[in-house]
């Protein structure tokens, strides 16, 4: 294997015959790429564009706003991963996220491991304690777990305002949809890490499109980028794994059982996607107990058709489809900005238009 | 049964009396301070340097410090960074009804130590209690003095392309172990603080001949802030090198973890100096023993505004943006 930045950039110009379009799925890629700068040292004929894998970014704007909602209430402590408290979300003109909602007197807290919310259900019995459980397959198997505990405790106070999204439906749906430019897919090394090769076996079949599953440290993306290349070359659509130190074929099957045990795949919105087909988890029968939104009479996301962006300037929907780069949208870096976010993109520490406004230096 | 704070230890009778004389006399090094409404002070001949700053922290104690270490090392550092000598401090409490007294003996402790480590006597003060609920615990505010030395003004505005940077140690220490603490994280090696009197460098530097152009300590925001401040007020671009970065152990994986840039972390014992070309390589070789290092320089502007840019260690570029808001661990 190659071990030098400097050796698989020139092996890439060595074998590279045409353009291509590849697309770095996950958002801390993005931030990797942006990080290293990797895209300046790539060849001019390499195009990244930065996929929807931002959890904060592809979470259903009627979800952020049920949690405002609940944050309200007097009786409920609202658990959050840090990152989503500065998403916007509300009425055009009234925008509002939850950490306005905490200096308003909302009950926020920041947590960072699901766990953390069991520990506060059971100190705080008199409060119902909810888990704005936001991600992807990989903070998935943790809401599974405390799932399963909270019911093997018989816990009453807490429950889940669920967001938990599948990528790799997600990326079938890019690679599938008539304007398509990907040409090939970087997949997230650390899905992959749970979920295995399974599925990114058949999108990369079914779809005839390279995928490689790739890391996250500047190294590693250089040869998941090499990779993908090599196979584009060779005209052999298939998938790699570039990130075998990590990501084992069969992945993590105690943590799918645990996935299948408590979650049934659905199709439900993605922020700025729209509805993707088997795209979201929900919880099965056994565990519908633990719904926040059965618990307080919501309504659940997979009857609402997604509105694609409540802001009418802000065009996530074509930057998280990698339709648009975030500095080609007019809002960047004008109207939108990481101080006065139009959209979750600008927001996360994952989100593309923010990794470009902080190599642009900006954040008025 | 825990003895605790009550409003009746604000209330200006014996009570506070008692609380003053039994549990923060040791904050005095002169005990007949305690008796008079206002410090007398003899002060040597020369300039006068005068800072402020309020402590709010959670948690109250963490690895490497508290509160108390914070508030009295915080101003005396903001005097040395004017390249004053910290002389004396004022010490302001505001503490919550049902702060355990034990918790109040050792930040008091802790704020006595630190001033004997800065070379400062706290000569008057202030204790206020206020109802539970109307205060995090424990609110520090300190004021000091402190006596210019340096032989120059050390104001962005001395400033120049071509001076080199140079930091005095390791970066991160400091906000690392704060959210560690504050959020429950089992990081491994446990962070610990970095607190500490920054008046000693900067003496060091001085009595070299060494007069920086600039000096700031890389308190909350970290080097990115600072220097993006220093950036802004002296026109000129920072130009760090990554490569040179001296990063403590553990806050580079662990902000990779939590989604961080460890340039914004904060440190409480750690300054950057904006040194003339030709005295960096003397300054790195006083502050050596600290684990001071250069690590990049300012150059003329190539942007509309003044930045700071980070070469990595691929030879790529980015703008390192000024901290922004609040430091929020990312989800996956």
């Amino acid at each position: 294997m190659t071990r030098e930045p400097s050796a698989v950039l020139a092996e890439l110009q060595a074998i590279l015959t045409r353009p291509w379009t590849l697309m770095e799925v996950c958002g801390g890629q993005t931030h990797s790429i942006v990080r290293w700068g990797l895209d300046q040292l790539l060849p001019d004929a390499l195009e990244l564009v930065h996929g929807p894998g931002c959890p904060v970014c592809v979470t259903p704007a009627q979800t952020i706003e049920q949690a405002l909602e609940l944050a309200m209430r007097p009786e409920v402590l609202l658990c959050s991963f840090g990152d989503m408290l500065r998403v916007p979300a509300g009425s055009a003109g009234g925008t509002c996220d939850l950490q306005q909602v905490r200096a308003a007197g909302g009950n926020v807290r920041v947590i960072t491991r699901p766990h953390q919310v069991l520990e506060l259900a059971r100190r705080q019995p008199e409060r119902q304690v909810v888990l704005l459980a936001v991600g992807f397959e990989t903070t998935a198997p943790a809401v599974a777990l405390l799932a399963e505990q909270a019911c093997a405790l018989g816990l009453s106070n807490l429950s889940l305002l669920l967001a938990q999204a599948r990528v790799v439906p997600a990326m079938a749906a890019i690679a599938a949809a008539p304007e398509r430019r990907v040409q090939g897919f970087l997949a997230a090394g650390h899905v992959a890490a749970v979920m295995g090769h399974g599925e990114l076996e058949q999108l990369a079949m079914r779809q005839q499109i390279p995928v490689v599953i790739t890391g996250f440290a500047p190294l590693e993306l250089l040869q998941g980028v090499l990779a993908c290349v090599r196979l584009l070359e060779a005209g052999t659509p298939r998938l790699h794994n570039a990130y075998a130190q990590v990501v084992r074929p069969q992945g993590n099957p105690a943590a799918q059982a645990l996935l299948r045990q408590v979650f049934a795949v659905a199709d439900g919105p993605w922020r700025g996607l729209g509805s993707v087909a088997g795209g979201v988890l929900q919880l099965r029968a056994a565990y519908r107990h633990l719904d926040a939104r059965v618990r307080f009479g919501l309504s659940s996301p997979i009857d609402a058709p997604e509105r694609v962006c409540l802001e009418p300037r802000c065009r996530a929907d074509q930057v998280l489809q990698g339709l648009l780069r975030p500095s080609e949208c007019p809002s960047f870096g004008t109207a939108c900005t990481p101080h006065h976010p139009l959209g979750a993109p600008m927001v996360s520490a994952e989100g593309a238009c923010a990794a470009y406004m902080q190599r642009s230096g900006r954040h008025g | 049964m825990v003895e605790r704070v009550v409003l009746g230890h604000g209330g200006g009778g014996s009570l506070m009396q008692e609380l003053i004389a039994t549990e923060l006399a040791p904050l005095y090094s002169d005990p007949a301070q305690l008796d008079l409404d206002a410090a007398t002070l003899a002060l040597p001949h020369g300039q006068l340097a005068f800072s402020s700053d309020g402590y709010v922290v959670q948690p109250l104690e963490f690895a490497g410090g508290d509160i108390g270490k914070l508030a009295v090392i915080g101003t005396a550092n903001d005097l040395a960074m004017v390249g004053a000598r910290p002389l004396h401090l004022s010490v302001s409490l505001i503490l919550e009804e049902g702060l355990p007294l034990a918790l109040l003996r050792r930040l008091v402790a802790s704020m006595a130590e630190a001033a004997a480590a800065s070379g400062v006597t706290i000569v008057t003060g202030d204790t206020k209690v206020v109802e539970r609920g109307k205060a995090d615990g424990v609110f520090i505010s300190t004021s000091g003095i402190g006596l210019l030395v340096a032989p120059a003004r050390i104001a962005p505005s001395a400033i120049r392309a071509g001076d080199q940077l140079l930091i005095s140690g390791d970066l991160g220490r400091h906000g690392l172990a704060i959210l560690a603490a504050r959020h429950g994280l089992a990081l491994e090696p446990l962070p610990s603080s970095d607190c500490a009197p920054l008046w000693p460098q900067v003496k060091a530097l001085l009595e070299a001949g060494i007069t920086p152009h600039g000096l700031r300590d890389l308190t909350r925001g970290g080097l990115g802030t600072a220097l993006a401040e220093l950036a802004a007020s002296s026109g000129c671009d920072g130009l760090l090198l990554e490569t040179e970065l001296p990063l403590a152990p553990g806050v580079d994986a662990s902000c990779a973890l939590l989604g961080l840039e460890p340039l914004h972390l904060a440190n409480e014992g750690r300054f950057v100096a904006v040194l003339a070309a030709e005295q960096a390589a003397r300054a790195a070789a006083v502050l050596a023993p600290w684990g001071a290092r250069l690590v990049g320089d300012m150059q003329q502007p190539v942007g509309v505004q003044p930045q700071v840019r980070l070469r990595t260690a691929l030879g790529s570029e980015r703008v390192l943006p000024p901290f922004s808001g609040e430091m929020l661990p990312r989800i996956c």
